[in-house]
């Protein structure tokens, strides 16, 4: 058993070769993930030894990008598509929501859109402004479209190619503060648990922080400094915004009685709205407070100099959980 | 004071005057009155079978509209997007296709998909609402009808796109190499994913045949709030060629398709084609053009019919007779027959299908939403009295 220590983006890139070397109908396309290899080195040296016939520079135009993909997928091939930054989605948005997500229904099964759409996501990096936005609940909103998001190297590795070999279309959200921050052992002989699963990250007994993305490692962090403050908590990575994987949430929040959701997405109608219903009609008589939600402010992502105000961080999470325990 | 800084010539300069007949360069092979001329370029020598099929298929794709069109005044389809007037334009392009071509479709390309083979009656469903594309794409090559105005001209590319991986484009083998057809409107050209289907298929040479049907207004606007010079002159600013052909002459607009599908097969890269024509009828049955049109410019394209004109050929060349007419005469009544009896006998979608196919495999999510809606509906049985 062999394993090695590896960033987010060093995981992404493994796995993106892994897919490509597994079926060579998987193309990669986008801007600059050619020679450059992304913006954030995320396809580093793969157009090197694909070709650029499998990992294919595009034109300035993401609209073109995603349209051409399904015109790929329509032919049998598997395309990934980068979107360079997350708030750079938005010209893409007609045909990911009105084609990608709609051509299976539409000819009944007929035809499978085997399309990854991966999105650098959320803020902290300093950025100016349309790189540091959270758009998932945009996608998960849409009928046809799965999401996920990874929020560590291992996972990383295992769920880009999980997206890629499924079927339908994936919209896979990466944290892009954490690609090159923090190392973790990866075991490539290790089996992966399935895509569309959350997991409990560190279990607790008080209360349950469900976090995802770039939010996880502030739960975690949040579950440190209330244990030494005597409290436990039991973190949840959801992983899988859509379809949501509740099992795992309902069976901690039967437990603990309380319940924080963060993530650095607008509160006002985002993805702890949903949660946090579903957590109520399944969860109601175990509920010893209302689920709280820990998310951006309903405003533009504002200028970077201010973006930790506006992000949720611990502190904040903490404020939460303390909430849930006045009430 | 200094002189204006000159951005090069005028534009009436260089494109010519207004041209609503079609201008200069327009391709033709059958006049209006029915003249067969010849085109240094664009040419083929139709033998009298091929002309009698083309005007067969046009005849057929005329009831197929009117057809219906009559559902529609009947009740029996929420919606018809007519099609009278372009049969010409479709028929050209779709008998220039090979079996191996990929046609993606606008939500009017009735005759090109008769041309492919698929069943009439298929088309039906959309409107009818009992499904949304009622045939399977990769079965006759012939994609979903797309409503979002020209979001499959971006498929095509892609399609295309893979047509290069997969080998299948310049090898010199006529059965083998293929190419994309994408068709839109005048209306669509000014859409963003038609301008970026563009730039990707000039990019990538990808073998695609940009097929615009300018048929003049794009429901009430005309083709003037769309484009300040001739349509098929934007190709050269995107780095290929574009041709306007007669889209009312079926034997000009068959020989320009089939030029640059072979073009796009041979490995040299898209094409446009604009096929200037005109919509005799409304935007779709829902559509009141006297609104916003005369109806002078009706009376005036209607003696550019494009069936009348083929018709007069075929009779003053003797290459039909009266039981040529009797037997297609037959052959659209019965064509009239299928569609209406089929048309009603659509079976409607059962409340439960609607859970099906969002996804390859349904999920757990939507099992629920299914299994729940079902007891709700089972929670009224026996309840009726």
């Amino acid at each position: 058993m062999s394993t090695q220590k590896i960033t987010l983006a060093k995981g992404l890139n493994m796995g993106l070769r892994k897919a490509m070397e597994a079926d060579d109908k998987v193309l990669l396309m986008g801007e600059d993930v050619g020679k450059l290899g992304g913006v954030f080195r995320i396809t580093d040296g793969l157009q090197k030894d694909f070709g650029e016939d499998r990992v294919i520079d595009s034109p300035l135009a993401e609209s073109g990008i995603v349209g051409t993909a399904v015109g790929m997928a329509l032919r049998g091939y598997r395309p990934v598509i980068e979107i360079q930054f997350d708030g750079f989605v938005y010209p893409a948005y007609d045909q990911i929501v009105c084609q990608v997500a709609k051509y299976t229904y539409r000819s009944q099964g007929k035809v499978k859109m085997p399309i990854v759409i991966r999105i650098p996501f959320g803020g902290g990096i300093g950025a100016v402004e349309h790189h540091s936005e959270s758009p998932e609940a945009q996608f998960a909103h849409t009928p046809g479209l799965k999401v996920v998001a990874c929020s560590n190297p291992v996972d990383g590795y295992w769920m880009i190619q999980q997206a890629i070999a499924h079927d339908d279309p994936v919209i896979f959200l990466e944290p892009k503060r954490q690609y090159h921050a923090d190392k973790a052992e990866l075991d490539e002989s290790a089996t992966p648990e399935p895509l569309f699963t959350s997991r409990v990250v560190r279990s607790g007994t008080d209360a349950t922080v469900l976090a995802y993305g770039p939010t996880v490692k502030t739960a975690l962090k949040c579950a440190e400094a209330a244990e030494s403050e005597g409290r436990s908590l039991e973190v949840i990575d959801l992983r899988t915004l859509s379809p949501l994987d509740m099992g795992p949430v309902f069976e901690s929040v039967r437990r603990t009685g309380r319940c924080v959701i963060t993530h650095e997405a607008h509160v006002n109608l985002g993805m702890g709205a949903e949660v946090a219903a579903r957590i109520t009609e399944q969860c109601f008589y175990s509920l010893e407070a209302p689920v709280l939600r820990v998310g951006a402010f309903d405003m533009p992502y504002p200028p970077s100099r201010i973006e930790e105000e506006y992000l949720p961080d611990l502190d904040r999470v903490l404020d939460a959980v303390d909430r849930t325990f006045a009430f | 004071m200094p002189d204006p800084v000159s951005f090069g010539p005028d534009l009436a300069e260089v494109f010519g005057p207004s041209q609503t007949d079609g201008g200069p360069d327009l391709v033709q092979l059958l006049t209006p009155e029915g003249e067969r001329v010849h085109h240094p370029e664009f040419d083929h020598d139709f033998s009298a079978e091929e002309l009698r099929g083309l005007y067969r298929d046009m005849v057929l794709t005329r009831r197929i509209d009117v057809e219906a069109t009559a559902l529609q005044r009947h009740g029996e389809l929420g919606i018809w997007a007519q099609l009278l007037g372009q049969e010409a334009a479709q028929i050209g392009a779709g008998r220039a296709l090979r079996p191996q071509d990929y046609v993606f479709p606008t939500y009017r390309e009735h005759g090109v998909a008769y041309c492919k083979g698929v069943d009439p009656l298929r088309l039906l469903g959309l409107f009818r609402g009992v499904d949304q594309g009622g045939w399977d794409p990769n079965e006759n090559n012939f994609g979903l009808y797309t409503i979002v105005i020209g979001a499959q001209t971006l498929h095509a590319t892609g399609y295309a796109m893979g047509m290069q991986r997969d080998g299948v484009v310049g090898t010199g083998d006529p059965d083998r190499d293929a190419a994309v057809i994408a068709h839109f409107g005048d209306g669509a050209s000014s859409q963003g994913d038609v301008n970026e289907a563009f730039i990707f298929a000039a990019s990538y040479n990808a073998p695609v045949v940009f097929f615009c049907q300018n048929n003049q207004w794009a429901i009430s606007e005309p083709i003037e709030r769309q484009t300040r010079i001739p349509l098929y002159q934007r190709a050269l600013g995107f780095g290929f060629p574009g041709i306007r052909v007669d889209g009312n002459d079926v034997l000009a607009t068959y020989a320009v398709t089939k030029a640059a599908l072979q073009r796009a097969r041979e490995g040299n890269g898209p094409s446009f084609v604009e096929a200037y024509t005109y919509r005799m009828g409304a935007h779709t049955t829902t559509d009141d053009p006297t609104r916003y049109r005369l109806n002078d410019e009706l009376e005036h394209w209607k003696l550019k019919d494009p069936i009348e004109r083929l018709k007069v050929y075929l009779r003053r060349n003797g290459l039909v007779d009266q039981e040529f007419f009797d037997d297609l005469d037959a052959e659209a009544k019965e064509m009239g027959h299928h569609l209406r009896e089929g048309c009603k006998a659509l079976p409607d979608p059962k409340p439960m299908d609607q859970f099906g196919y969002v996804f390859s495999e349904m999920t757990d999510e939507i099992r629920e939403q299914r299994d729940q809606f079902a007891a709700y509906l089972a929670s009224f049985e026996g309840s009726h009295s």
